[in-house]
């Protein structure tokens, strides 16, 4: 069958499951007084507009800032602003200043639901199909396998399509920008992952390799000769989209440090709720909010993630290539999510975009982390009644993915990338001992997947026990700590054990 | 969809995929469909036998078969563990999650009957070479063609019911024909036929093609009947099987005197000759002929305006239709019609049988000949012929094209099932899914034999997208919305029924020139 009919295909099938998770509830259905994001997201198009662009991240009469006030950078906003006006073309009930709080209709759904799926047929989905075409290698069956479980990946569509945000956008942006990176087009690039960074601020999780990437790259060339010219476009490019981004705010610097201030809310606390990293778990044995100041527990985080991040960008800086770009995003967005400040569980969607663009190199292991990524969020998507399609996606990732990628049957220890293990144990034969690391991991993935479908189901069946009303969201997401701690280890052996002159080779 | 890497594997796969794709869609719209068969949960669970047929609380009385009665009460007895508040009569349009879930998921697990026949159906695909790529490979072909049929599935798991699971039986029959194992496949039939009684469009095919090809058990040396081989045996064992499933599913209702009013309930002919939304099919262009005509005749002063009927002008709203100009067609006529359309096939299939793909064509035939001509016929009933026509279609090239041309606008005319704007993106995709697969897949089957459908056809095919660029978009927009609200039903039902009409013909050109061929073979 022609590549075109199969590709097609897979769209069709992504835009169709993505849909049809959209026919379910969204965060905050129904539940006044805050609702949930659904509602933050409708508030900003309400505030932007009908408030001046100065207003837009202040407190005043108009807009409440403690009620979903905008923290999120311009682009944002302004994707707020365009949606506004479609909205205000449909129903102006649905932006009305003050008067449109809360509001809930099936159309209004139908029209939020829409301007999702719009984002993701503009930016996210042609990038994934960009990428699987050009930068993946194997048969064309492989290729298209390798699209259609990136469409699938049941995270990104449930908190999409379900609890609602705009993480298509962010993500596609992010997606182009490494789509420029591996074609060679270095300012586009940087170009579509400022967009990124101006979209959403937690894009700062990839922005680290980026950087080092083309930094090595351009210095690769000379940085008198032709790299300085590279890095001076590529410098220009970056400057002038951020500049453009932020025009209507630069006017006063006042301004701007507000809107600084609106996105990084550093009084905000080490951690909330209930999310799978090291702070949260480590929460479990220690306390460790009420023995540290806030500020030491910034300083801590800080220190630990650009500890955690530091391997990998050395390594990319001496080595810019493609796979050494695609490895280091994954270990700086799982450092960041492990160990920064203020993450957030759907964060984890930061690290599952490089994995998925990994699905077809280390086949199991990606789904298995994507696996664990999509069972991370479960109290998350309970309290949003999204059970059935997650279990529906869920399983049907797991099908199709392990079927299609043939996953069980590509993971011999070359295939999984692990000889380096083996060079290592032969230096040190006295410390780490013989295994047979592929079976270890086959082995593990089963058992997870059984453990995970016991939770879910604990979690959905079982009363928690009287004394422990947290119990099965503090297990679900140690659980997934231990999951995101093994796999980062698992991919800085990887990055680092790469040889220089080897490149994504097979 | 795409390449499955081993060919390990992949039915369980495909079935799996479409299984969890149906339920995603437990939260779209239903129709009142889902309404009727709650009330068929509450009628069998709470009162007894002898009331089901009398019970008329809701609008939507019993009118299936009793076999599927039967079944709801067994339904009915796990529904008992979801929500009890949808087995009381008097609950109506009851529908809490609960319910909501209960039935979806009474349709995914139904339909478990459906995968297995396809999974029967598709050993019975002849490969001549195997092909390497599974993607080439017809058997593979025709699982995706039945398991993700574009009608079934949104009839079944959006607009809600039970096709699926009633197909199941009915390919299960034809999949122990083409086995040759005709016992079998008479006992699946008469169980789905008493199941549903739509099925009777095809009984002409299976009691003409049961009686000449197992009763009797030789053919002349020419492939003539031979009298003499008739088999007692054979003619008793398969009246024995068909008699007491029907005995099984309407004996109670004979011993209680209550035959009358069952027949009554499943045989409703105060409806009339078409369904509110036009089934695409010989009545439709009928119609609109007539309307054509009368529309002239005013023009042309051959016709007095006051001594039209009035309703005629409202066509397509109303059910009752008094025809202008033309005869008007009453049920007998209409009936007439259909068994005339199917006797060409039938006497085929009498004179000169050619083993389980004849009767099959027959079959088909049959199907879609009621299709064309019956009394009240729905959209739906269109799938009983492109479902058992996709197992032709995988194996020669000429079925292929006619399958094409009649799944598509078979497919599209059940657009109008789904209207609300949330569900419209789910058929438009799942249509081009299909649509898409099934072209390609097919063209891929023949690549060596010529394309598959005349330029002219795929013009036709193309105009579907006319037709539902103007009937969802560009209408409703117009100010004729207000005042001419039924033109995109009557459109799509009429440029519809030109496909249909156009694929019945073509049917029997290849089934009566196949014939000929065939002869010429033999002198």
């Amino acid at each position: 069958m022609e590549t075109f009919t199969l590709v097609s295909m897979s769209i069709l099938l992504g835009v169709l499951v993505r849909w049809g998770v959209s026919f379910n509830s969204y965060s905050g259905a129904g539940k006044p007084p805050m609702f949930g994001d659904y509602e933050a997201q409708r508030h900003w198009q309400e505030v932007t507009y009908n408030l001046p662009i100065q207003e837009w991240y202040f407190n005043t009469t108009d807009n409440d800032l403690n009620y979903w006030g905008l923290d999120y950078p311009p682009l944002t906003a302004f994707h707020s602003l365009l949606c506004a006006h479609v909205a205000k073309l449909i129903n102006p009930e649905w932006v009305k200043l003050l008067g449109s709080r809360g509001y809930e209709s099936p159309a209004h759904k139908l029209f939020m639901r829409a301007t999702v799926l719009a984002a993701d047929l503009l930016v996210y989905i042609p990038a994934v199909v960009l990428y699987c075409c050009n930068l993946t290698n194997g048969s064309t069956n492989k290729k298209v396998g390798t699209l259609l479980c990136i469409l699938l990946y049941p995270g990104l569509i449930l908190i999409d399509y379900g609890h609602f945000q705009y993480n298509g956008l962010s993500l596609g942006l992010t997606l182009w920008g490494v789509l420029g990176l591996g074609l060679g087009w270095d300012a586009l690039g940087s170009l579509a992952f400022s967009l990124a960074l101006n979209y959403k601020q937690m894009e700062l999780y990839h922005a680290l390799p980026f950087f080092c990437y083309l930094l090595g790259k351009c210095a690769r060339q000379g940085l008198t000769g032709r790299g300085l010219f590279s890095l001076v476009k590529i410098a220009v490019t970056v400057l002038v989209t951020f500049a453009l981004c932020w025009l209507p705010f630069l006017s006063n610097p006042e301004q701007a440090l507000q809107v600084l201030r609106r996105i990084f809310p550093v009084a905000r606390g080490l951690f909330e709720d209930k999310v799978a990293n090291a702070w949260c778990s480590l929460n479990v044995l220690i306390k460790i909010r009420s023995i540290l100041s806030s500020d030491s527990q910034f300083y801590l985080s800080f220190t630990v993630t650009l500890l955690a991040i530091t391997p990998s960008s050395l390594k990319l800086l001496k080595t810019p290539t493609f796979w050494q770009f695609k490895l280091a995003l994954v270990n700086s967005s799982l450092a960041f999510f492990l160990f920064s400040y203020q993450v957030h569980e759907k964060s984890i969607l930061l690290a599952a975009l490089p994995v998925c663009l990994l699905l077809n190199d280390l086949p199991l292991v990606a789904i298995y982390f994507l696996q664990v990524s999509t069972f991370s969020m479960l109290p998350l998507l309970l309290k949003d009644g999204l059970l059935m399609p997650y279990a529906v996606t869920s399983l049907a990732f797991l099908v199709f993915s392990t079927h299609l990628l043939s996953a069980l049957e590509r993971c011999t220890e070359a295939q999984l990338r692990l000889e380096g293990y083996h060079r290592l144990a032969a230096w040190l034969p006295a410390c780490l001992p013989r295994l047979d690391l592929a079976r270890i991991i086959r082995r593990k993935f089963y058992t997870s997947l059984l453990l995970m479908v016991g939770l879910s189901v604990a979690s959905v069946a079982l009363p928690p026990p009287a004394g422990l009303p947290d119990l099965f969201p503090v297990l679900v997401s140690t659980f997934s700590f231990l999951h995101f701690l093994g796999t980062f280890i698992y991919f800085n052996i990887v990055q680092l054990s790469t040889p220089q002159g080897k490149q994504k080779t097979m | 969809m795409a390449a499955p890497a081993e060919s390990s594997g992949w039915f369980p796969a495909l079935a799996i995929a479409v299984s969890l794709l149906k339920c995603l869609f437990i939260n779209a719209y239903h129709s009142t469909d889902f309404e009727v068969h709650r009330n068929w949960l509450a009628i069998t669970h709470s009162l007894p036998v002898s009331r089901w047929y009398y019970e008329n609380t809701s609008e939507w009385t019993l009118d299936y078969p009793p076999l599927f009665a039967w079944f709801e009460y067994g339904l009915s007895q796990a529904a008992v563990h979801f929500d009890r508040g949808m087995l009381v009569v008097a609950n109506l349009n009851y529908a809490s999650p609960a319910t909501i879930l209960f039935q979806r998921l009474s349709v995914v697990f139904a339909d478990l009957v459906f995968i297995y026949a396809v999974k029967e159906c598709c050993t019975t695909v002849r490969e001549e070479k195997a092909a390497k790529d599974l993607l080439r490979r017809p058997c593979f072909v025709l699982a995706v063609l039945l398991l993700w049929n574009f009608g079934l599935f949104i009839v079944d798991h959006i607009h809600f019911q039970y096709n699926g699971f009633l197909f199941g039986f009915l390919l299960l029959s034809v999949a122990r024909h083409l086995q040759a194992r005709h016992l079998e496949g008479a006992l699946w039939f008469s169980i789905v036929l008493n199941l549903k009684h739509i099925n009777l469009y095809v009984a002409p095919a299976y009691g003409i093609y049961l009686l000449r090809c197992f009763c009797f058990a030789q053919d002349n040396p020419d492939g003539s009947l031979r009298w003499r081989s008739f088999s007692p045996v054979r003619f008793v064992s398969l009246g024995a099987v068909v008699l007491s499933v029907t005995a099984a599913s309407f004996g109670p209702f004979v011993a209680m005197g209550q035959l009358p009013q069952v027949l009554s309930r499943l045989f409703p002919f105060k409806r009339g000759l078409c369904h509110a939304y036009w089934a695409p099919n010989f009545w439709a262009l009928y119609n609109v002929l007539d309307k054509a005509l009368s529309v002239l005749g005013v023009r042309l002063g051959l016709l007095d305006v006051a001594g039209l009927p009035k309703a005629s002008m409202t066509g397509g709203l109303v059910q009752e239709f008094q025809h202008a100009v033309l005869p008007s067609v009453h049920p007998p006529a209409a009936l007439l019609c259909t068994l005339l359309a199917m006797l060409p096939a039938l006497w085929c299939v009498w004179r000169r049988p050619c083993g389980g793909r004849c009767f099959l064509r027959c079959l088909v035939q049959c199907a879609l000949a009621s299709f064309m001509f019956s009394w009240h016929v729905h959209e739906k009933a269109v799938l009983l012929a492109v479902l058992p026509l996709s197992i032709l279609a995988v194996e020669s090239r000429r079925d292929a094209g006619i399958f094409l041309m009649l799944a598509t606008t078979g497919h599209y005319s059940l657009f109008p099932l789904l209207f609300t704007p949330a569900e419209f993106p789910i058929k438009v995709l799942l249509m081009l899914l299909f649509t898409m697969y099934s072209f390609s897949a097919l063209r891929n089957l023949f690549s060596g034999e010529g394309s598959l459908l005349h330029p002219l056809e795929a013009v036709y095919l193309l105009g579907l997208v006319a037709v539902e660029v103007v009937c969802e978009v560009v209408f409703p927009l117009s100010p004729w919305q207000r005042t001419l609200p039924f033109v995109p039903l009557l459109v799509t039902s009429v440029y519809c029924a030109l496909g249909v009409s156009y694929s019945f013909v073509r049917l029997y050109v290849s089934l009566l020139t196949q014939e000929v061929t065939e002869k010429a073979k033999r002198l």
